[in-house]
């Protein structure tokens, strides 16, 4: 059907896992425990795994030592230069005395305590499977064998043909054995500098490694460092893990950096202290009133900032557009200071913005993507470009994200949902949605014939403004509370629901209470449709709603509207209460039926097809 | 062992298109029924059923002409811009009459002959020209699935090439034909791939229930007879057309042991078999397929019973529809045979295919390989996107 087709089939991705050797043959990486107990002892080691040479000696001395015929051979005519280096040159010969004793040391790092045995074992296992054919002798110490090789052979360059002229096997092991000394010799000069410093001995070793004459062993340990970059690489690979809000010393941080002065609230649930919560009420007027203190953050964003605080923009297409355009006149009114580039600058500037935004409200996932896109765009940008032409450019760039991400999706989304109102059907919709207003709307201008139920749930009430709209627009609808869905929910042909994010094990991140919508569907059989733009996925796996979420004012639930005294009045001072408002929930993908998005219906199980296919040209 | 002989099976074939079901059905049905579907008589099963030889190709073509000057309008002035005698439809029809070649593939063809004998003189002229041609074969037929992909597929395939960049005209439409040609040669050998790919899940002894007549099933099962695998097939009887019986005849013939059940005896006879195979007339975008009716049902009795159930279908029945449910489809009507007189008061649910949805399903076996249902999204994601 497609020509890609096969080559998708035929290349057969091995996922190799933790140490493996680079080497040609394939039978070296399967791990037995011999090769696996030396390779793990570094763990012990406070070096990086980069550095660990175990890995590299403990699966050729088992291939030995099971008897795998490894071709080196020819691997010792295809790189005749790098080896014969290595064989021929008195350097290496020397190598081979000095490494001798520093083998022994390298070897103690990998082995704190029980591994000691283990690899003791697997060095006489060596000795005698090594040299048992050339000296019968064999002696327990590998530096004496070494040596007393080289004394026979009478030194450098006799050894190459005495290689030859000897059984392939011994050939082999020889080869073997040199890698393993080289790489002894590398892990003891790194653990020598190891405890000076910590992090920085990687480093080096991997320059050493760099100039290296050693062609083919550099080649190895560059595909070792591709594997597992140093520290600092790896670090910025990593993705960031979230604020922990329990971590005390790190929230102290947050608190000096920030803006607004938030209390903490009291009385939080045990489970969800990793999450923030604040006293609510008064950071406004504390921030309206420190509004000439703070110099860095952009009227524009102190805006949007004030009316997320406020709760004016709930709608989270509404809160990324609006974060997106107070990001334009960012940068519209930015002029790069002497010295400093613009890709760099304003890229700073966009990230004190985003976490002043983020201590007004948490971020929602769709907006971090779309921060992740604007920096992307900034990275992008050429430093020999003129200043106002990359401003304009990447104003431009926000505006088309917007138009295409959001805008024009949402009308093809539109587009796509209709298609599923039918006449005569009953559509439950919970909460308010833009973008379910929308589909409904349209389907009613279409002169379909169908009836609403609208639920809600408080503390939000939602539902009303929705209701309100549709109510204006001549749709028969019918209002109830989450506390009647399983009542009404047999008068319901399809369900709508909107997200806030999709994860990529199809997982729908909603509004609180959509999970429950859509496990009561599921068990009345009826179809829920999720419609969600493709840039409010996320390629994160969430299986809880424990882990990320949002924390909503414990006030809000404690009040019942329209009455004077509630019993929750002081629920604060006492001790042994806990209130807990949770803005979103986690849907599994087994009670969803589809997903709608710009690109058609698709099923849950196929949220990651898109993340692949288009996400990666974002950022 | 009556159902071993095949001429038995055939004896009975013909006394049955002998007085013509359909138009009996019409012709007693129509003044008692108040609403009587039978006049939209899904043409992809007009097709079937006429290669099927239920229906003679005569009454065929009575049908046609009779449902025709809507159609006849439909490519005449797509076609009135190029040289009169040549028409998508006829072309297809022509294609359409060797009984092997599937629907889909004979439209392929007929899209690939568009291009040859078109006079366009631009790139975007002679897309639009496939588009119409594509468009007419679409309409003449929309209850067929695997048409309207196959003909959407072509489509894809087609102008997703790199066309664009060759600055001579005469260069890109001979690459257009020459991916047409290929697309052809491919949907024309999915059949082979698949029996090929789905042989290797019937192993010795097995006994496997088939529903429905599917080509792609019966080349499986051919492949695998031949290949030596002895395996038994329980058939069900297929109402109201009774492809069962059809497909006991053709398993017969290369002496494969069958048994034939009633539609309502899969159940019962659901412990003694090892696997399900079934065809499909479309797959949908959640995975699932939309097949002759009684397919959902013996899913769930599979599902129920732990057995798996496969599906062979070629990938141009991929079909970018999302139904939802069982009624959320376009409606495929056929007639039913109650051979009784029925009142008009009572209804009769005509509906010719259900919806299958993924969860009951095991495997697919398609041209691209055995996939998952949840691949086919995929491929359909990667391909239309």
């Amino acid at each position: 059907m497609d020509p890609r087709r096969p080559s998708r089939v035929i290349d057969p991705k091995v996922r190799k896992v933790g140490f493996f050797t680079p080497g040609p043959p394939p039978e070296r990486t399967r791990s037995s425990p011999a090769a696996t107990t030396p390779a793990q002892s570094p763990i012990s080691n406070p070096l990086s795994p980069v550095m660990i040479p175990p890995a590299r000696h403990a699966s050729d001395n088992l291939s030995r030592a099971v008897g795998v015929l490894v071709p080196t051979a020819s691997q010792l005519h295809v790189h005749p230069p790098a080896d014969s280096l290595q064989v021929g040159s008195y350097t290496l010969s020397d190598s081979g005395f000095s490494a001798s004793p520093t083998r022994s040391p390298s070897s103690r790092i990998g082995i704190d305590g029980e591994f000691s045995e283990d690899s003791a074992n697997w060095m006489k296992r060596d000795n005698s499977g090594r040299f048992a054919a050339a000296f019968p002798t064999g002696g327990p110490d590998l530096t004496q064998a070494i040596e007393a090789s080289n004394n026979e052979d009478g030194g450098d360059v006799a050894k190459e043909p005495s290689q030859k002229n000897s059984k392939p096997l011994k050939a082999k092991t020889t080869k073997a054995e040199r890698r393993a000394l080289q790489e002894a010799q590398r892990a003891a000069k790194a653990s020598a500098q190891a405890p000076a410093q910590t992090s920085k001995p990687v480093k080096q070793a991997n320059q050493k490694n760099d100039v290296s004459q050693l062609a083919s062993s550099s080649v190895v340990h560059e595909k070792k460092g591709g594997d597992k970059p140093p520290i600092k690489d790896r670090k910025k690979e990593m993705p960031r893990t979230r604020m922990q809000f329990d971590d005390k010393s790190r929230v102290e941080k947050a608190q000096k950096r920030s803006v607004i002065k938030q209390t903490e609230a009291r009385n939080r649930v045990e489970l969800f202290r990793h999450l923030p919560q604040y006293e609510r009420g008064n950071q406004l007027s504390d921030l309206g009133s420190s509004f000439f203190q703070i110099d860095d953050v952009h009227p524009a964003v102190y805006k949007v900032g004030l009316q997320f605080l406020a709760g004016d923009i709930m709608w989270s297409n509404a809160r990324c557009i609006a974060m997106l355009q107070a990001f334009q006149k960012v940068i519209e009114d930015y002029s790069t200071p002497p010295e400093k580039t613009l890709a760099i600058d304003l890229s700073a500037k966009i990230t004190t913005s985003v976490s002043f935004l983020n201590e007004c409200r948490p971020l929602s996932i769709s907006m971090g993507n779309a921060n992740r896109y604007l920096k992307a765009r900034i990275r992008k940008i050429n430093p020999a470009q003129d200043e106002s032409e990359a401003k304009t450019s990447l104003c431009l760039e926000i505006d088309h994200y917007i138009q295409a991400k959001i805008v024009l999706a949402d009308k093809q989304i539109v587009m796509h949902a209709v298609t599923k109102i039918c006449d005569g059907d009953v559509i439950l919709t919970y909460g308010s949605s833009s973008l379910i207003e929308m589909i409904i709307l349209h389907a009613h201008e279409l002169r379909r014939q169908f009836r609403v139920v609208i639920v809600d749930s408080r503390p939000n009430l939602e539902g009303q403004q929705l209701l309100r709209k549709l109510i204006e627009k001549g749709l028969s609808c019918t209002y109830t509370h989450i506390n009647a869905v399983s009542y009404i929910m047999h008068e319901a042909t399809k369900i709508f629901l909107g997200a806030a994010s999709v994860f990529s094990n199809g997982t729908v991140y909603s509004t609180v209470g959509s999970a429950c919508i859509a496990m009561v569907a599921d068990a009345y059989r009826v179809p829920v449709l999720v419609c969600c733009e493709s840039y409010k996925f996320h390629e994160r796996v969430q299986l809880d709603s424990i882990c990320s979420n949002e924390l909503g004012d414990p006030n809000v639930i404690s009040k019942v509207p329209g009455r004077k005294k509630n019993c929750l009045d002081d629920w604060a001072s006492k001790e042994n209460l806990q209130l807990l408002n949770l803005a979103y929930d986690v849907t599994p993908a087994d009670y969803v039926s589809t997903i709608v998005t710009e690109y058609g219906m698709i099923p849950p199980s196929s949220v990651p097809v898109i993340v692949r296919e288009f996400g990666q040209e974002l950022y | 062992m009556w159902w071993r002989s095949a001429s038995f099976i055939l004896d009975r074939n013909d006394n049955e298109s002998v007085p013509k079901p359909e138009s009996r059905l019409l012709s007693h049905m129509a003044p008692e029924n108040p609403n009587p579907p039978i006049n939209k008589i899904s043409a992809y099963y007009q097709t079937r059923a006429a290669h099927h030889a239920v229906v003679t190709s005569d009454w065929l073509a009575q049908a046609q002409a009779a449902v025709g000057p809507d159609q006849d309008a439909k490519p005449s002035d797509p076609d009135s811009s190029e040289k009169p005698p040549f028409s998508v439809i006829q072309e297809f029809n022509s294609w359409r009459k060797q009984p092997d070649l599937a629907e889909a593939v004979a439209a392929i063809r007929a899209l690939a002959s568009v291009i040859r004998s078109s006079e366009a003189n631009t790139i975007a002229e002679l897309q639009s020209e496939l588009k119409t041609a594509s468009d007419s074969l679409k309409s003449w037929d929309t209850t067929s699935i695997s048409l309207t992909a196959g003909c959407d597929l072509f489509m894809r395939y087609i102008t997703r090439t790199s066309a664009f960049e060759y600055e001579d005209f005469n260069s890109a439409k001979s690459r257009f034909l020459e991916r047409a040609e290929k697309f052809g040669e491919i949907s024309y050998k999915a059949r082979k791939i698949i029996a090929m790919l789905g042989q290797d899940f019937i192993f010795n002894g097995c006994t496997i229930l088939v529903h429905g007549f599917s080509r792609v099933v019966l080349e499986i099962l051919k492949t695998a007879a031949e290949s030596g695998k002895i395996f038994r097939v329980l058939c069900t009887e297929g109402r109201p057309d009774r492809t069962g019986l059809r497909f006991a005849n053709e398993l017969a013939k290369v002496d494969v042991p069958v048994k034939l059940l009633i539609d309502s005896a899969v159940a019962y006879s659901m412990d003694e078999v090892d696997m399900v195979f079934v065809g499909a007339d479309g797959v949908v975008e959640s995975g699932g397929i939309i097949n002759m009716m009684g397919t959902y049902q013996i899913a769930l009795v599979a599902k129920t019973m732990d057995k798996p159930v496969y599906v062979a279908a070629e990938s141009y029945k991929f079909a970018r529809l999302y139904p939802l449910d069982q009624k959320d489809m376009v409606p495929a009507v056929r007639a039913i045979d109650f051979g009784v007189p029925i009142p008009s008061k009572v209804e009769v649910e005509t509906s010719a295919r259900d919806y299958t949805p993924p969860q009951y399903l095991t495997l697919l076996f398609t041209d691209l390989g055995v996939l998952t249902p949840s691949v086919v999204s995929d491929e359909l994601i990667q391909l239309y996107l």
